[in-house]
């Protein structure tokens, strides 16, 4: 790059510079922009002026050079020496220069290794930050800056992120995973255990990442995906669609490895049959396939068919294309034309995909006829088709010509050839010749439609029509002299090499039929011998050897000649012809050699017709819609397609240890589940978790009033849709939990039947897996267990999923059994800093304890409980979800509830509740209010407006309750508690009662903050985590257990330390 | 998967590359020149180019090619179908996405690049998060920024979407009107042939949304006649398991423009063709030939059909054209050979006419087939397959929207054999 070129065109360009201090402002702006006088330097002074503003320490000057160097990488251009200078940015404050040094580093940190180096110790700084987005970059930007001499840093690092609770992060991590790999082989042992880690992840943000990192590092470890098999299969409608194309194609290679093949009733025979039938009716009569044995397809082969159908609707082309390579490749015959359709809606795609998309469907083409049949139209050719569509659609309708639709195919053809487009022309006329050779009735017309065409103006359409009736004519056995004929006075016209040779070879294997003629051409060719082709050279050679066999006497000469002319061409192929022919058509010296004898038969023998067939046949062997296919050849990294096993391997693998298939076979009921049994979490058993939504439905059925058991189940898609079935009239509440349902003004008797109803409905609502699974296995249900919580609670330490941390976790024994009635969300899929780590194991205890407001003498027979819900806020993951039950004692029913002005201290914000139109009498209702405490215990006090009279409403929220539960790791947790010691630190003992249990202990912790226990090495010690709900401060509680316990709480904010500790201390005393 | 991205514009020049793995040099793109120099429209171009170490996966769209490499297997779909939402997100940021679009806002480009892709695997391809981490070009904030020299174009945190269940929608949106507009869009694929009997004719319909609602607004939109739609294709908000229990469309809407559904009416179903077209062509030896068109209703429902426009490519051979129409106006493109004549609205009692002649090159015969004729139009309040939106309900939020529906029937592939 010669630099001052650049230089004059950069002064130009300036890319990148936004308009604020682009060239919009004149002069003033100039004098204080060093780039501007660059254009005034020499050489020698390249780019100082951006290393000026680099080293500079405003921000803007900066943000500014780091744009226009990002102009120039973008560019192409170098911008590498300005490596030193850019590198010190890295631990800038302002996040746009950060993250531009971030995408310079990526760019160049390889060709500058030892200087790359300098940056490293920030990413690790920033791998610790408590800002996700932040961990997650200095992740991303760590992997791909492909220096070597990081690798065991990298590998560190990624370790980490794969325990990390943000699920952003864990999808980053798994992102590094190949980038590592493929910067160092080595440490494929190491990645892999780290897959496997990422593969247990349930969250469906990770799955299509940590599948793409086993593809690309394992591919060939069939046995990691057994265990996540069933998982995969139900998560996959809610994975980002791209994740969902890696899954379906990798899921496609494992069911080739795990079952049968479900066609193989139908092996025999399959081939001849499907070419005339459609697929569905040889199923269907075929009579041998039912004597055979059975075949059962494995519930988990349906369960992946199942589970990938309905992405057959997905917007995205290669979702649709993955699912319809599974069903071609893996289900039974009779189900793969649903894919049909949607393949057909493809094709009105961007003119890329269209190719793609023909191109597979052309290979389907071939085997199942059936399915694209009633598609036929969608395949004619528009003119305006790019010329790879137009080839393919050709193919596609000559691979689906049958007798019945050949005449609508034909008719069609014959406005393809008179096309503008040569090389679509030519195409079509092989296309009619294949048409012609795979039906026999339309033989004849179409070598007459031929022959026909000979005649037209066009070259390459003449050329190719010869080409093709050559073609025909071998395999047609019948006399067709007149063709013939015809094509021998053509053959002084006509221009295409390939065509002349086509007539030549013609006439010389067909002299018989034309006797007079054949000497003839040969005469005419010797003539121009030398201003031919060299594929019509090699062809004169050979009619002239073949005439000089069956008629030596008028061409005997004409052949030496031809075999002079050839002994001297400049083409080595042509001589070497030549030479071989005399020797075996004229012998030197009259003494014929055992060869020449036979020279009739070798030269004369009946050749077997040229079969016509697809070009896409021999695609088969490719996986459908790999880039592969498509190319037709081996790219580089493909995965062959497995045959079928002949005996299905052991189908237990899948089974995952514990759980019951049917409970966990469809990710929504168990979410679902999940919420319902407030005591579950994530990582705790799936079979407890099933027969503890059981035992709650129970329980709700006789004591929950119908409002709280619609708004339990408000806020999950599929259970708000069950419950408008069951209520249509109740306006169905909302994916936010804000229940709208009117109450019924007889609870009594609706409980009983509405609960039960929305029960089953729920069921069959939820993915129809669940029910097909189920029946599939016929497991009866666990049995509605009447036991209180109490009891069920036992088990559920031995079924919990003990993980990395294996700590005991203990569940809270419900104090009260009006918890259940309460919709309890254990955790939400809104919150980004959520508890849904599946590793890390977190018990959510709800706190049950409700605080009266308002009681019904002073609300004029309304009364108003509020209850600490614990969830995590739609609204905000700053906010805190308060649970308001508004009840209405009085006998008629109260219109218009809702809320007035409130009154907040600064930073603190709420969501108002929407208004609650009617409450009958003597019926409830709940309503979520989230505020934002903003961190204090400040009140958030509101006025509610009833029909009667105006209520102010005052809430405190304990401290406890402004938190979060979180996650660390031991080692983690004692790094921070040394950090925050000093002042953030404040100690406590605490007589406790004898023999009082860590169980007991926790549950006191549990009761008044909403932390979560992470693992201890010591047993005596327990260690609670949780971070302030509004400014992410992290709370850390230590309790050390003995006749005295010590209580720590170490937080950054003293003021909620110190109080955390005061509560802590009185709930620990009243065990 | 995807290791670097090359821009190129119509002249050939290369000019802007991005690499998520090892820099692959330019020159790699020479393979893709080759491929385009033999290609005699850009949209011949193949859209797979395979090279001894690598395969360029390419797209044309905006007069733009975008050329992905790739190294490895990968499915080929994935890759266009990523370049495709790249240019989406481009569209969506710079509301046209053309080179100097594009040579303007460099650092955005590569900020977006790196967000949507990492190691060449898709991040983040939602718009609405997009928006959140990298905030559009606006000149409100650029203003702003100047003058009080921050730069508020790149979030610090995570946007809420990422980890939600709903990646689509921002949260916190807040309007101060609340409103829902659905625009149902049918184009008529068609192919008419001489005699003007329809040889295939199929309908391809779209419901494109704006929606500006405030909150976590939870809508159902349902139709009067949903059984027409059995070949649907969603947008992901859109809960499958009600659409094929209820047949009703209930989402969580994206924040803004977005399509909700698009949906095919097969070649089985009969269709309703609005227009027809009276057309004689003729090619004379002897350099000249005529043509006559007309255009006149057939089944239009008492709706206008507008925005006529009706395009011949010509064979190479024909040198101009001398037409008169009888409204609108009239365009030959020497280079391309393209006549275009724009007619407008249509008059049911005086029908849009255009004739003339055409001169051929000398000495060149005449075509041996006549071109295809293009034809578009549009008709506003009017879906051709009867599709009826029932009703829009709201739930979730508490504010009454305010909600509009349009139909409008275009001409897609219309194309009329001559």
């Amino acid at each position: 790059m010669a630099s001052n070129g650049f230089q004059a065109s950069y002064a130009n360009e300036r890319p990148g510079a936004p308009s604020s201090t682009g060239s919009g402002e004149g002069a003033a702006e100039v004098a204080s922009d060093p780039a501007s006088s660059s254009f005034f330097l020499g050489d020698y002074k390249k780019h100082d002026d951006l290393k000026q503003m680099l080293d500079s320490n405003k921000d803007t000057l900066k943000l500014e050079a780091m744009k226009r160097i990002i102009g120039m990488v973008a560019k192409g251009k170098d911008a590498s020496d300005l490596f030193p200078a850019v590198v010190k940015n890295v631990v800038s404050k302002n996040i746009e220069v950060k993250k531009l040094v971030y995408v310079y580093l990526a760019r160049y940190a390889e060709e500058q290794q030892d200087l790359a180096l300098l940056s490293i110790s920030t990413f690790q700084r920033a791998l610790k930050d408590p800002n996700q987005l932040i961990r997650a970059s200095a992740l991303r930007v760590l992997s791909s800056i492909r220096v070597s001499m990081i690798v065991p840093i990298m590998m560190l690092a990624i370790k980490e992120a794969v325990m990390d609770m943000s699920p952003y992060v864990r999808k980053t991590a798994a992102h590094a995973i190949p980038k590592l790999y493929s910067m160092d082989i080595e440490q494929k042992d190491i990645l892999i255990e780290v897959i496997e880690k990422l593969l247990a992840d349930k969250t469906t943000l990770v799955a299509g990442s940590a599948i793409q990192a086993f593809e690309e590092v394992c591919p060939e470890r069939n046995d990691l995906i057994h265990k996540n098999y069933r998982k995969l299969c139900n998560l996959l409608v809610d994975v980002e669609e791209w994740g969902q194309v890696v899954i379906i194609n990798m899921l496609t290679r494992y069911a080739r490895t795990q079952f049968v093949d479900p066609n193989q009733e139908d092996v025999t025979g399959e081939e001849e049959k499907a070419f005339y039938e459609s697929d569905d009716s040889e199923e269907k009569c075929d009579p041998a396939g039912a004597q055979k044995r059975v075949y059962v397809m494995d519930a988990d082969h349906r369960l992946l068919l199942r589970a990938c159908k309905p992405l057959l609707n997905s917007r995205n082309s290669a979702v649709v294309m993955a699912v319809a390579q599974l069903y071609h490749h893996c289900a039974p015959r009779v189900e793969v034309g649903i894919v049909g359709k949607a393949l057909i809606r493809l094709l009105r795609s961007h003119k890329e995909v269209q190719y793609m998309v023909l191109s597979s469907i052309a290979s389907m083409s071939i085997l199942r006829r059936g399915m694209f049949e009633p598609y036929l139209k969608s395949f004619y050719v528009r003119s305006s088709d790019p010329t790879h569509v137009k080839l393919l659609k050709l193919e596609i309708l000559t691979n689906l010509a049958t007798e019945t639709n050949i005449s609508t195919i034909l008719r069609e053809f014959q406005t393809y050839v008179t096309s503008s487009d040569e090389e679509f022309a030519a195409a079509t006329i092989q296309a009619i010749g294949r048409c012609a050779s795979s039906i026999s009735e339309i033989t004849d017309a179409c070598l007459n439609g031929l022959v026909s065409l000979l005649s037209n103006r066009n070259e390459v359409v003449v050329g190719e029509s010869v080409v093709v009736i050559k073609k025909l004519l071998q395999t047609e056995p019948t006399e067709h002299k007149e063709i013939i004929q015809h094509l021998a006075k053509l053959a002084e016209t006509i221009t295409v090499a390939m065509a002349r040779a086509s007539i030549l070879w013609l006439i010389g294997e067909y002299s018989d039929r034309v006797p007079k003629i054949a000497p003839d051409v040969l005469r005419k060719m010797a003539k121009t011998f030398i201003d031919e082709e060299d594929i019509v050279k090699l062809q004169i050679l050979n009619l002239a050897a073949k005439l000089c066999i069956t008629n030596p006497k008028q061409s005997k000469l004409l052949c030496q000649y031809v075999f002079n002319l050839a002994k001297y061409d400049q083409n080595y192929d042509i001589r070497d012809r030549a030479r071989f022919l005399r020797q075996l058509i004229l012998p030197p010296g009259d003494k014929a050699s055992v060869l020449s004898k036979h020279a009739k038969k070798i030269f004369l023998a009946t050749k077997p017709a040229p079969v016509l067939e697809s070009k896409f046949k021999d695609r088969d062997q490719y996986q459908l819609g790999t880039l592969s296919h498509v190319i037709n050849a081996k790219a580089q990294g493909y995965q062959e397609l497995p045959e079928w096993p002949l005996e299905a391997p052991d189908t237990t693998v899948r089974n995952v240890e514990v759980s019951m298939p049917w409970t966990q076979s469809s990710k929504k009921a168990t979410k679902k589940e999940k919420k319902r049994s407030f005591y579950s979490s994530e990582s705790s058993s799936d079979e407890e978790s099933g027969s503890g939504s059981e035992s709650s439905e129970e329980e709700s059925g006789s004591e929950m009033s119908s409002v709280s058991a619609a708004s339990s189940s408000g806020d999950e898609e599929e259970t708000s849709e069950s419950e408008s079935e069951t209520e249509s009239e109740s306006s169905s509440a909302s994916e936010i939990a804000i229940p709208k349902a009117k109450v019924k003004p007889a609870p009594k008797e609706h409980v009983e039947s509405s609960s039960a109803e929305s029960e089953t409905e729920s069921g069959s609502g939820s993915e129809e897996d669940s029910s097909d699974d189920s029946s599939d296995e016929e497991v009866a249900p666990p049995p509605p267990s009447k036991k209180k919580p109490k009891e069920e609670t036992k088990p559920s330490a031995m079924l919990l999923d003990l993980d990395d941390f294996g700590p005991t976790i203990n569940t809270m024994p419900a104090l009260n059994p009006d918890s259940l009635l309460t919709p309890s969300t254990a955790s939400n899929q809104l919150s980004p800093s959520s508890s849904r780590a599946n590793y890390s194991v977190i018990k959510i205890y709800t706190s049950t304890q409700t605080h009266e407001i308002v009681n019904k003498m002073s609300g004029a027979g309304l009364s108003c409980a509020y209850r600490f819900t614990r969830t995590v806020s739609v609204f905000s993951p700053k906010m805190v979800s308060i649970e308001l039950v508004f009840t209405n004692h009085n006998e008629t029913p109260m219109a218009s509830i809702k809320m007035l002005a409130s009154k907040l201290a600064p930073g603190m914000t709420m969501q108002e509740f929407p208004e609650i139109t009617n409450l009958g009498a003597n019926a409830s209702i709940t309503v979520i209010l989230p505020v934002d405490f903003n961190d204090t215990t400040q009140p958030a006090t509101f006025s509610i407006q009833s029909p009667g009279k105006v209520i102010p409403i005052s809430i405190t929220a304990p401290v406890g309750e402004l938190l979060t539960p979180n996650t660390l790791t031991e080692s983690d947790f004692l790094k921070m508690q040394r950090r925050l010691a000093g002042m953030n630190e404040n100690s406590s003992s605490v007589d406790l009662n004898e023999g009082c249990e860590a169980q007991e202990v926790c549950n006191a912790v549990y009761s008044v903050a909403n932390v979560a226990q992470i693992g201890s090495s010591d047993v005596n010690v327990l260690r609670f985590v949780g971070r302030t709900i509004s400014s992410g401060s992290d709370a850390l509680v230590t309790v050390a257990m003995g006749n005295k316990a010590k209580v720590t709480v170490n937080c950054d904010k003293m003021v909620i330390g110190s109080m955390l500790l005061k509560d802590i201390k009185s709930a620990l005393a009243n065990i | 998967m995807i290791h670097s991205l090359f821009m190129v514009n119509n002249a050939g020049d290369v000019f802007m590359e991005k690499h998520w793995r090892s820099v692959i040099h330019r020159s790699i793109c020479d393979y893709f020149f080759e491929a385009q120099g033999k290609a005699a429209t850009p949209d011949d171009v193949p859209p797979i180019i395979s090279t001894p170490h690598h395969y360029l996966i390419n797209i044309y769209r905006n007069q733009l090619y975008l050329v992905a490499v790739v190294m490895t297997e990968v499915p080929p779909l994935f890759v266009t179908e990523f370049l495709h939402r790249v240019m989406d997100t481009f569209e969506d940021y710079f509301t046209d996405c053309t080179e100097s679009a594009i040579k303007d806002n460099y650092v955005i480009v590569y900020e977006l690049l790196d967000e949507m892709l990492d190691n060449g695997f898709p991040l983040a391809t939602e718009s609405n998060i997009l928006k959140e981490l990298i905030k559009p070009p606006n000149l409100l904030r650029t203003i702003t920024d100047t003058v009080t020299g921050k730069s508020t174009s790149v979030s610090e945190i995570l946007p809420t979407g990422q980890l939600s269940n709903v990646p689509w929608r921002r949260t916190g949106v807040k309007y101060t009107n609340n409103e829902a507009y659905f625009d149902v869009i049918e184009e008529i694929d068609a192919i008419i042939d001489k005699s003007g009997t329809t040889v295939f004719a199929e309908i391809q319909g779209y419901i494109d949304c704006l929606i500006k609602l405030s909150g976590m607004p939870d809508l159902t939109l349902t139709f009067i006649n949903p059984r027409l739609l059995d070949d649907v294709s969603f947008h992901p908000c859109v809960r499958f398991k009600r659409w094929e229990s209820e047949r009703i469309l209930s989402f969580v809407p994206p924040d803004g423009n977005f399509r909700l559904i698009s949906y095919h009416i097969g070649a089985q179903n009969m269709v309703a063709i609005p227009v027809y077209l009276r057309h004689t062509m003729t090619f004379k030896e002897g350099s000249s030939g005529r043509l006559d068109i007309t255009i006149g209703p057939k089944q239009t429902m008492g709706k206008t059909v507008e925005n006529i426009v009706v395009e011949i490519p010509f064979p190479k051979s024909v040198l101009n054209v001398t037409l008169t129409p009888s409204q609108g106006r009239c365009s030959f493109d020497p280079v391309t050979k393209v006549m275009t004549w724009d007619a407008g609205k249509m008059d049911v009692t005086k029908l849009p006419n255009i004739r003339g002649n055409i001169n051929l090159q000398s000495g060149c015969p005449p075509p041996d087939s006549n071109p295809a004729i293009n034809i578009k139009f549009s008709i506003n309040q009017m879906a051709v397959s009867g599709i009826k939106v029932n009703r829009l309900d709201m739930y979730g939020e508490k504010y009454k929207p305010f909600k509009g529906v349009k139909y409008v029937t275009k001409a897609g592939k219309f194309q009329v054999r001559a």
